[in-house]
């Protein structure tokens, strides 16, 4: 078994009930890659994540992460979820550091890290703020300086930066890429993007329709910073929109 | 959060205080036109305004006839609505939340709650006046039994409706059950446990009044039942403006609890 395999999924099949979503879907997810996924609305993307955080029960097939069953407790994991998953009752500092005081980081550090995202994203100055006082935008933001605050190993992020501005959306994944590099965390990113796909992910993993499998795994080596107008990159958006148009 | 916005509900809340003040005003003028002036109906059934406010007043530093001042009494019904109160709460409120929480906890009391909970707290008076007399203790009790059954239902709710999301993010962060209910799940129900808080209250006062009506030698309830036996309608009316009156001013502090408590939560 080679060591650098960081997340393995191995003939996941995943029904509810009679509606079978995922079936029989197998690839593997080295570590420090950043793995993008795209598919169809309703194919079972969410439901991919929710199985591999254990939150729903696999019906069959495993997933594993560093070659054991996943653990949430070891494993550092982060999950930004695709629904607005702030806190009401914390202010968007204490929000952030929810994740670090689960895992008991000592104080010190614990004040470096919140500082450190909520200046990636743009909220340091809204720290005492509720999320009730902010605009939709800013309180994706704060899911996502949540799950970065902790450093984690695998960052599972679920169509994220979908509700934000595009200027945002720029500014943010050039922060992930960067956060990405710094930190050799491994991301499986979700999106409905296909330009936002090709600008980010090593790869991309093309679903198909329900009963979903995977369509097609597509290597992305342009190097970055990558400029959305190279002919290369348009080259690949087609080549990934030919793929989609078939849905 | 801008002034502009503000300027609406502060306007609006003075016309409705205007409202409210002619209301009241209008009521007892009418209330005084029956008695004092028309004399529609006799004194001795219903006095007029001036009376009951004369005896109000009076009942402060007065003890006939029934043997207690305007302030003996309510200090004793509050001290007994308090007493059941407090062990209400204590007991109701971890109740609630650990019966919405752990599941096979809710299965083996909830039965028993099911059958309790459609009794009425005044129901209990018998049964408490067999087992404790009468006696702080017998009253205490048939508040204790209100209280507690308005704190398990809210905190139970409260504790149920935590979303899904929130205590993935918990799980997902590799959070136990415990730090689960403590971080997510009780401040999630906070504002419903709050409100349990508050309807409790509002019950135990009402079911108080209605225990000492039967069973007491001191307290509201009981200068009313008195005052009703040798005929005095205006200290009745006098005790009843008192209830009405601690009533309010009971709940309108557990608003400002509340509202301390929640801060953030609502844009208020
Ligand atoms: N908890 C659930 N119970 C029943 N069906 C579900 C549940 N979650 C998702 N589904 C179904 O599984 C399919 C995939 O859903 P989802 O994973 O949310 O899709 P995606 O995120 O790709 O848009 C949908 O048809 C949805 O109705
Ligand atoms: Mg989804």
């Amino acid at each position: 078994m080679q060591t650098n395999i960081k997340v393995e999924v191995k003939n996941l099949t995943k029904s509810f009930g009679d509606l079978l979503v995922l079936d029989d879907i197998s690839f593997n997810v080295t570590s420090g890659e950043f793995l993008c996924i795209v598919g169809p609305t309703g194919c079972g993307k969410t439901t991919f994540l929710n199985s591999l955080t254990k939150l729903y029960s696999i019906t069959k097939g495993s997933i594993l992460v560093n070659n054991e069953p996943v653990n949430l407790k070891k494993h550092n994991i982060a999950y930004i979820f695709q629904e607005n998953s702030t806190f009401p009752w914390l202010t968007v500092e204490q929000n952030v550091s929810f994740g670090l005081d689960i895992k008991k980081v000592p104080k010190d550090k614990k004040k470096e890290n919140i500082k450190e995202v909520l200046d990636i994203v743009g909220l340091y100055a809204f720290r005492k703020y509720y999320p009730v006082q902010l605009s939709a935008s800013m309180v994706q933001r704060v899911s996502i300086a949540r799950a970065f605050a902790t450093k984690p190993e695998l960052l599972l992020m679920d169509e994220p930066y979908g509700q934000l501005d595009i200027e945002l959306r720029y500014k943010l994944e050039d922060e992930l890429i960067r956060l990405w590099k710094k930190t050799n965390t491994t991301v499986l990113f979700i999106t409905h993007n296909i330009e936002e796909a090709v600008y980010l992910g090593d790869r991309i993993l093309v679903l198909s329709n329900k009963p979903t499998k995977v369509k097609e795994s597509i290597d992305n080596h342009i190097p970055r910073p990558r400029s959305i107008v190279s002919p290369e990159f348009v080259k690949l958006r087609n080549r990934v929109t030919e793929l989609i148009k078939w849905w | 959060m801008s002034k502009n916005e503000n300027k609406g509900p502060k306007k609006k809340s003075k016309k409705y205080i205007l409202i409210s003040i002619a209301s009241v005003f209008l009521f007892l003028f009418i209330w005084w036109l029956y008695t004092d002036v028309f004399k529609a109906v006799p004194a001795n059934a219903l006095p007029s305004p001036i009376k009951v406010i004369s005896t109000f007043f009076i009942k402060f530093v007065e003890t006939k006839p029934e043997g207690a001042t305007m302030l003996q009494h309510i200090f004793s019904s509050l001290q007994t609505t308090l007493t059941g109160y407090a062990i209400g709460v204590a007991v109701g409120v971890p109740l609630g939340i650990c019966m919405g929480w752990f599941d096979k906890f809710d299965m083996f009391v909830r039965p028993i709650f099911d059958l309790l909970r459609p009794i009425p707290g005044i129901a209990w008076i018998p049964v408490m006046i067999v087992f404790f007399g009468i006696g702080l203790m017998s009253k205490a009790m048939v508040i204790f039994m209100t209280a507690l059954i308005a704190c398990v239902v809210n905190s139970y709710s409260g504790t149920k409706q935590t979303l899904n999301v929130h205590l993935w993010v918990g799980r997902t962060f590799g959070a136990s059950n415990l730090e689960m209910l403590f971080r997510i799940a009780i401040p999630s129900a906070m504002p419903l446990i709050l409100t349990g808080l508050r309807v409790a209250l509002a019950a135990s006062w009402s079911a108080l009044v209605a225990a000492e009506l039967l069973a007491s030698n001191r307290g509201l309830g009981f200068m009313i039942q008195q005052c009703r036996v040798i005929g005095r309608p205006d200290v009745i009316i006098a005790g009843m403006i008192t209830i009405g009156g601690v009533g309010a001013l009971l709940t309108y502090l557990l608003k400002l609890l509340e509202k301390l408590l929640l801060k953030g939560r609502k844009n208020i």
